[in-house]
């Protein structure tokens, strides 16, 4: 990829960032209910006091000049102070973070590693009954709603079997100290496995849930993608030539059916982050997406501006990555 | 097994290869008889669809569901290949019977180099390769740049590197010619090799060809529907049509002396430049649907010369000094 492209793309990043915030702002700004109301609560207060409050806030001032505000000190890095929390809206999303990216992470390798090999399978065994049930399977994948299959889940192996915790990320005995955040990472370089095994069993079925529709999708472009690679003539070069059959497959047919898998893949890394939400509010997941909803309730505006800022950069970067990996691997296209 | 069998590389006999489809049973190769001598150059003719590709994809055992060989003997070096195993043949395939596919910019895999592409070859089926892995990359090495070099192709330790997509299509022909040959094949079965190509580099992939079998003494099997390039490069040919042969022979008596009417009809419809201003004289009608066919002679409908005598089964007729040809008139005059 030249230089010149590359700035390209980022300065497409621009009117991209300056229109979400301004229909989040918009949309956050109409939606009923008064943030200073929520905080009040029950409490009796002096209309003075709740006066005052409003303006600590800010919230006192024109829609317009709030949303000027906004962007002047947005782009200086300042997002503003959380109302909830009362400290910087950037910290509090940081802290949230690695949790939301680690379970986003594990997701997506569950939908790889079983959506491509299934996606192989199905295409090489056309018209079988595993293609069939592997199609079913696919459309309930897509079609079941998060939140109803990870309560599924949740009943059958939390509730029920109990071999699973219920929510969290660790359980309290296995505790550790921080090092990149990343739990499974973490427990492991503390020298700590069965505070991984912990972790493991905790992040397991919020990321089955997350990945479901992921898997379902990659499936699908696998099977279809392989049927029409197997068609191609270089598939019956390869075998006059007397390679194996797992040659064929692996090496000749799945390099160039995994094109498009791979960049459906990046492009759907992204509605993970939609997915999130539901799934973290489920499991209790202490990540980005469960402080997102809460926020969203609480009418805290500055967390949800930053926050939906932050999955459109995010979304606008996985499209870009998407870009790069066809690139990779299609050596016939250059950027 | 007699002098005249050890002659012979491939026999073919009574090969029949059918295709079910919805509307019935296509029989796109029916009774086929060929014989490959060693080191000699059949030239396969016939228009698209008269079961040429579908017959030497049987040889290869390349013909996939809901195709299938119904019947016949494969014999390869005396021994029968629709007898083995797929690892059997998997041996075979690439290794003594390669082949070359119409057009290489499909037949060659985009998101493969051409060095993988040319190495995975002798990979699979070079005994000789020493044991240890770097000795063995660099004889790999060393064998795929020699294998670039026989096909003309210069600088290999970089073309070897590049993908498929960064050659002209006369280097892709030559580059599948390479793979083709990379185990030194017994029998090249070479389909359609110039067809995809420009008229200069169609004469330089031939005459690569030709001294390539020169070199290492190989056979080849030359599928073509250019009886030009068959009178120039090939010992024998054999006529195709509707799934059978219709004429064999030496290839100058079959150019010279052709008995079948097709076969004319084939030679009348090439243009010449001794007749410049007449117009091409082409066969009329079309290839018969080889679906229920009837028991007559297949060409009975476009053939200028037919009698009421066609209507029945007509089997290949001697016509003396090696040709043979499927039509009641071989014995009787030659009409020119």
């Amino acid at each position: 990829m030249s230089l010149a492209r590359f700035i390209e793309r980022l300065l497409q990043l621009i009117p991209v960032l300056l229109g979400v915030s301004a229909i989040v702002f918009v949309m956050i700004t109409l939606t009923p209910g008064d943030p200073v109301e929520i905080m009040i609560g029950d409490q009796i207060v002096t209309p003075e006091q709740e006066e005052a409050l409003r303006r600590d806030l800010g919230l006192d001032r024109p829609m317009l000049e709030r949303f000027g505000l906004f962007l002047g000190n947005a782009v200086q890095g300042d997002f503003g102070e959380s109302f909830y929390h009362r400290r910087p809206v950037a910290e509090v999303i940081a802290e949230r973070l690695p949790a939301t990216i680690e379970l986003s992470l594990v997701a997506l390798l569950v939908a790889l590693f079983t959506a491509i090999p299934l996606g192989v399978l199905a295409a090489i065994k056309k018209n079988s009954i595993f293609d069939r049930m592997a199609t079913v399977g696919s459309l309930l994948g897509v079609s079941l709603p998060g939140f109803w299959f990870g309560i599924l889940l949740l009943m059958l192996f939390a509730v029920h079997l109990q071999i699973l915790p219920v929510s969290g990320r660790i359980g309290f005995s296995s505790e550790i100290e921080p090092i990149t955040h990343f739990l499974l990472i973490d427990t492991l370089l503390r020298g700590r496995p069965d505070a991984f095994l912990d972790a493991l069993s905790h992040i397991i079925l919020p990321a089955i849930t997350l990945g479901l529709p992921m898997t379902a999708i990659l499936m699908r472009v696998t099977r279809t993608s392989m049927l029409e690679v197997l068609r191609q003539d270089y598939i019956t070069f390869a075998e006059a030539k007397g390679l194996s059959r797992h040659r064929i497959l692996w090496r000749h047919a799945l390099k160039n059916a995994l094109i498009p898998t791979v960049s459906v893949a990046a492009i759907e890394t992204g509605s993970l982050l939609g997915g999130n939400m539901i799934v973290e509010t489920v499991f209790g997941w202490p990540g980005l997406g469960r402080l997102v909803v809460e926020s969203i309730f609480v009418r805290n505006y500055p967390l949800v501006q930053a926050a939906v800022l932050f999955y459109a950069v995010t979304y606008v970067l996985l499209n870009f990555i998407a870009d790069i990996l066809y690139t990779v691997l299609n050596p016939r296209v250059k950027l | 097994m007699n002098i005249e069998n050890q002659q012979n590389l491939l026999q073919v006999e009574g090969l029949r290869t059918v295709f079910e489809t919805r509307a019935g049973t296509v029989c796109a190769v029916d009774g086929v008889n060929v014989t490959v001598r060693r080191g000699e150059c059949l030239g396969v003719v016939g228009e698209s669809g008269s079961g040429k590709s579908v017959t030497f994809g049987s040889v290869m055992g390349l013909i996939r569901s809901p195709g299938r060989i119904d019947a016949g003997r494969i014999l390869f070096d005396g021994k029968d290949l629709r007898e083995l195993d797929a690892r059997q043949m998997r041996a075979i395939r690439g290794r003594d019977i390669a082949m070359t596919m119409q057009d290489a910019l499909t037949a060659l895999n985009p998101a493969l180099t051409v060095g993988e592409q040319l190495a995975e070859v002798m990979e699979a089926h070079d005994g000789d390769l020493p044991t240890g892995r770097s000795a063995r990359k660099r004889a790999i090495r060393e064998r795929s740049a020699e294998m670039l070099g026989l096909v003309g192709i210069p600088s290999p330790d970089t073309r070897l590197r590049q993908y498929p997509h960064e050659f002209s299509g006369g280097m892709r022909q030559r580059i599948m010619i390479a793979i083709a040959l990379a185990s030194r094949p017994r029998l090249l079965i070479a389909d359609e090799p110039t067809t995809a190509l420009d008229v200069t580099i169609q004469a330089q992939v031939l005459e690569l060809i030709s001294d390539i079998r020169a070199k290492l003494g190989m056979s080849v099997v030359l599928i073509t529907h250019d009886l030009g390039v068959v009178s120039e490069y090939c010992d024998r040919v054999m006529v195709m049509y509707a799934g059978q042969i219709v004429e064999q022979g030496a290839t100058a008596d079959v150019v010279c002396r052709p008995k079948h009417p097709y076969t004319k009809g084939l030679l009348g419809s090439l243009p010449r430049l001794s007749l410049r201003g007449q117009a091409i004289n082409p066969i009329e009608g079309q290839v018969p649907e080889l679906i229920n066919l009837p028991k007559q002679c297949r060409f009975y409908s476009r053939c200028r010369e037919r009698a009421p005598e066609c209507l029945q089964v007509i089997g290949m007729q001697d016509a003396g000094n090696g040709q043979f040809a499927r039509c009641i008139r071989v014995k009787g005059e030659d009409i020119k």
